[in-house]
């Protein structure tokens, strides 16, 4: 049957599986759309933004026709709108905050940003100019929503901005770690490319302690922006970890960002370990890879997953099956070295007292066998812990400390934003978020340099 | 079920809905589809010399996302054969002996042309005469249309010559396009008009093509005035009506005409004098079928306000209807926000903040959330927050206990001068 449906299942087909799901706006129902919204005073939706984007203001550019001034409102606030419209949990944030969920329905303000954006992409807008050249100059690690955010700003303020990439292609997250049929590399590259235009170098390839390091940058620039965001999903820590069928959920989206879809998961059990988003991005895409039965397995319960509630309602109508108080224990393989089973076990709920939440434990006895070919792991992300030694900056477990205010480092020639400040208790790990610390860290340097900057380069 | 049928100066009819004089009567097709879906009657596209249409002859005002808001047109009256239209009408009326036919005319404002075309049309057997002394564009420019109706004497001579062959009713109808509409109103009925018609359509242009510079509508690149009618001509139609209807010297009926869309707008043209209406637009938007909701809706109304007859409601808003000076400068109403329904849109505040007299306050309450007030005492009541706030319920205007006994301008002008007289 697996072998079956790997050779049923065409290129074509399978690159099809991961157009974008979501079909955009036509003309007519953006108008319609934009035409719905009240054009409220001191909106709700834009406190409820991150980036606080003119959303009223947008949409009336929508409605009377000027797509380009309403792309520039959504770009002006976000430098990475065209992906926000895509990947935003907007239920939880503008769309959920809109008057018009206590009368009727929210405006879908996601779409309508989309829509405005995807008129830019497709024109060829350019939206942006440079500044005048203000003398200085700053390093960004990480081309990320947090690092292209900051360049943006810095760029347009007159700094000389480099940012330095590990991977072939710039964008960070967006580029390789969102899935395809949510958002398309394209969006996420057109974003690089209206960066690089303002005369951001972007020099990719370029690994900080490997091709370059620290101290260089420390030395040679007048400031430093940390924004290299996080790794690889960790080790499990149970054994059988090395054996063939086992993916980690960030590199297999990467694969398939890159339109190179792994052929064996047609047709298979697949098991996802984890229960965030990136768990989420891990079954759907095993299911637009042709596996037969996709279980996501956390060792919590629905309540405690989490990921948005728009994602897992996106993978329950995908199929996925979930299994809660179930955690894996032991991978068990076939003559070949490959997966074919996991050892699981039943956990409950434990609660601590002390205001800390319950813990999940093992009930004793309950292990049980489940059949599968392929296991993705989905576990959380490690950090880029080398970088943040490399720079010696001050951190909690990976997380980098900063001044809640003016995001800077232990280190004052070093500034951070995005995921490496995010974690233990502290911050947002949404898009969004990255992309305001990156503007609010470009802001805050240019409080510091501007009355040293020249009149000129 | 209430009777809503209507007795207009002698014309009868099972509703009080007529279709215009207008491209939805042009022929007896349309019409006998018409009746077929209930509608009470028709003024016949109006007859007389046939003319040449140009192509591309309508416009259309579209607002937000809404269709024809106004509609505008640049047709001329009928381009087809008289004959042809006489043995339509007379079809039509064999078919359906209980709804009204009205033939339209226009002919130059001469004794026999007028005498001529009557009698011509009335051998095929019409229930009434409207004459169209109102048509604005192209007809005016050859001394027919509004070129008659904007002069009052020429509507009183015209009206005069066609009672003077007539033997069915005749009803004036009226041109918006003059600055007292009561002034031609009055000559009409001098003229022995059994009854007036308003309003016809408004002197306009839709609008201007921004990539072409061409007007819109354009022939062959050109433009010229069209005649304005729809949704957004109804305020100033009800106007020109209730101003006639309050005349103690207009005691004609008056066939209201002019955006209306649905039961309540005839309603409304009714209560402010009209014995009947005629609908165009409404029908050009959506055809013949809308006359179902038309119908029901305005028995419904009739049944839950325990109204027997649609005649006993005629005219009873006219004497409500009054000059300002007589308005009572005591009585006062502010706005009120219920904040269980406000959606906290903040509409209202900046309405009254930019645009009127600054007495909406966004507060914050104790739990943090913001909620909007009213500072009454600064509150005009002027309406505007009701207006803009897009929630129904959300805004009260709320009438205060007056202090003072009701003052119009009037009354307080003649005490000032009773006062100064004594001093």
């Amino acid at each position: 049957m697996g072998n079956l449906l790997q050779n049923l299942l065409s290129a074509e087909d399978l690159a099809k599986n991961f157009d974008e799901s979501k079909p955009s706006y036509n003309a007519q129902e953006a108008l319609d759309e934009a035409n719905r919204c009240l054009y409220c005073y001191d909106a709700p939706c834009i406190k409820a933004c991150p980036t606080g984007i003119d959303i009223p203001g947008f949409i009336k550019k929508i409605a009377s026709g000027n797509l380009k001034g309403s792309a520039k409102n959504i770009m002006e606030a976000n430098p990475i709108g065209a992906s926000c419209a895509r990947v935003c949990p907007t239920e939880e944030l503008c769309e959920g905050a809109c008057v018009l969920n206590n009368s009727t329905k929210p405006i879908m303000i996601g779409d309508l940003q989309r829509f405005a954006t995807d008129w830019s992409i497709k024109n060829e807008q350019v939206l942006f100019n440079a500044g005048e050249k203000n003398g200085k100059s700053v390093a960004i690690v990480g081309s990320g929503p947090a690092g292209l955010s900051a360049a943006r700003e810095l760029a347009r303020l007159g700094y000389q901005v480099t940012i330095f990439e590990r991977k072939e292609e710039a964008g960070g997250l967006d580029t390789h770690g969102i899935v395809p049929f949510r958002l398309p590399k394209d969006i996420s590259l057109w974003e690089v490319e209206q960066v690089e235009q303002l005369g951001v170098e972007i020099r990719t390839n370029t690994e900080i302690g490997k091709d370059m390091i620290a101290d260089e940058l420390i030395d040679n620039y007048n400031t430093v922006i940390l924004a290299a965001g996080m790794s690889t999903v960790p080790m499990l820590g149970i054994e059988g970890e090395d054996l063939g069928g086992i993916y980690d959920a960030i590199e297999l989206v990467e694969k398939t960002k890159n339109k190179n879809y792994p052929k064996e998961f047609a047709g298979k059990h697949v098991v996802v370990i984890g229960a965030g988003n990136t768990a989420i991005d891990g079954a759907t895409t095993s299911v637009r890879l042709g596996a037969d039965n996709v279980q996501i397995l956390y060792r919590r319960t629905e309540t405690e997953m989490t990921a948005y509630e728009f994602e897992y309602e996106f993978a329950k109508q995908d199929g996925v099956e979930f299994r809660w108080l179930t955690a894996p224990k032991r991978l068990i393989s076939d003559h070949g070295g490959h997966l074919k089973q996991i050892e699981c076990v039943r956990m409950e709920l434990k609660e601590m007292g002390n205001g800390e939440r319950p813990r999940p434990v093992e009930v004793k006895g309950s292990e049980f066998l489940i059949d599968v070919h392929i296991l993705v792991k989905a576990i959380g992300q490690t950090r880029h812990m080398h970088i943040i030694e490399a720079f010696d900056l001050e951190h909690n477990g990976g997380v980098v400390k900063v001044d809640p205010e003016t995001y800077v480092t232990s280190n004052p020639k070093v500034y951070a934003a995005g995921d490496v400040i995010f974690g233990k208790g502290i911050g947002e790990a949404m898009v969004v978020s990255a992309a305001q610390q990156g503007k609010e860290t470009a802001y805050a340097i240019h409080q510091q340099l501007k009355d040293s900057c020249t009149e000129s380069a | 079920m209430a009777d809503i049928s209507i007795n207009f100066a002698g014309i009868t009819s099972p509703n009080p809905y007529w279709l215009a004089s207008a491209p939805p009567t042009n022929t007896g097709y349309q019409v006998q589809r018409a009746f077929e879906a209930g509608w009470g009657g028709a003024v016949w596209k109006t007859l007389g010399e046939p003319v040449l249409n140009v192509t591309s002859r309508f416009g259309a005002h579209h607002f937000n996302g809404q269709r024809v808001a106004g509609f505008n047109n640049i047709e001329l009256i009928s381009d087809r054969p008289i004959e042809d239209n006489l043995k339509e009408i007379y079809d039509t009326k064999k078919r359906f002996p209980d709804r009204a036919i009205i033939a339209s005319l226009m002919v130059e404002p001469k004794r026999e042309k007028w005498h001529e075309i009557v009698k011509r049309v009335q051998n095929v057997g019409v229930d009434g005469f409207e004459l169209n002394l109102g048509c604005p564009h192209g007809m005016s420019e050859r001394g027919m249309g509004a070129a008659v109706g904007q002069h009052p004497d020429l509507v009183e001579k015209t009206t005069l010559y066609a009672k003077e062959a007539a033997e069915v009713p005749v009803i004036t109808k009226l041109t918006p396009n003059i600055t007292d509409i009561t002034a031609t109103a009055k000559a009409a009925e001098r003229g022995g008009a059994d009854a007036i018609s308003m309003i016809n359509t408004i002197n306009s242009l839709i609008g201007v093509d921004l990539d072409t510079w061409n007007t819109i509508p354009n022939v062959n690149g050109m433009g010229a005035h069209g005649g304005y009618c729809g949704p957004a001509v109804k305020p100033i139609a009800l106007n020109m009506v209730g101003e006639c209807a309050r005349q103690p010297d207009i005691n004609i009926p008056i066939s209201g005409i002019g955006g209306v869309s649905t039961w309540q707008d005839a309603v409304e043209f009714i209560l402010m004098g009209a014995g009947g209406v005629q609908i165009c637009t409404a029908a050009m938007h959506h055809g013949f079928s809308i006359i179902d909701d038309l119908n029901e809706g305005l028995n419904n109304y009739l049944d839950d306000k325990g109204i027997s007859s649609l005649n006993e409601i005629i005219g009873v808003s006219v004497k409500k209807y009054t000059d300002w000076s007589n308005l009572d400068l005591n009585h006062k109403i502010v706005a009120r926000i219920n904040n269980d329904i406000c959606i906290n849109c903040n509409k209202c505040h900046i309405a009254c903040e930019d645009t009127s007299h600054q007495c909406i306050d966004i507060l914050t309450d104790e739990k943090g959330n913001d909620y909007l007030q009213v500072r009454e005492d600064d509150c005009v009541g002027c309406n505007l927050c009701s207006i803009v706030c897009p929630v129904d319920g959300a805004i009260d205007m709320v009438e205060l206990i007056p202090t003072e006994p009701p003052l119009s301008w009037n009354k307080r002008q003649s005490a000032l001068q009773t006062l100064n007289s004594k001093n």
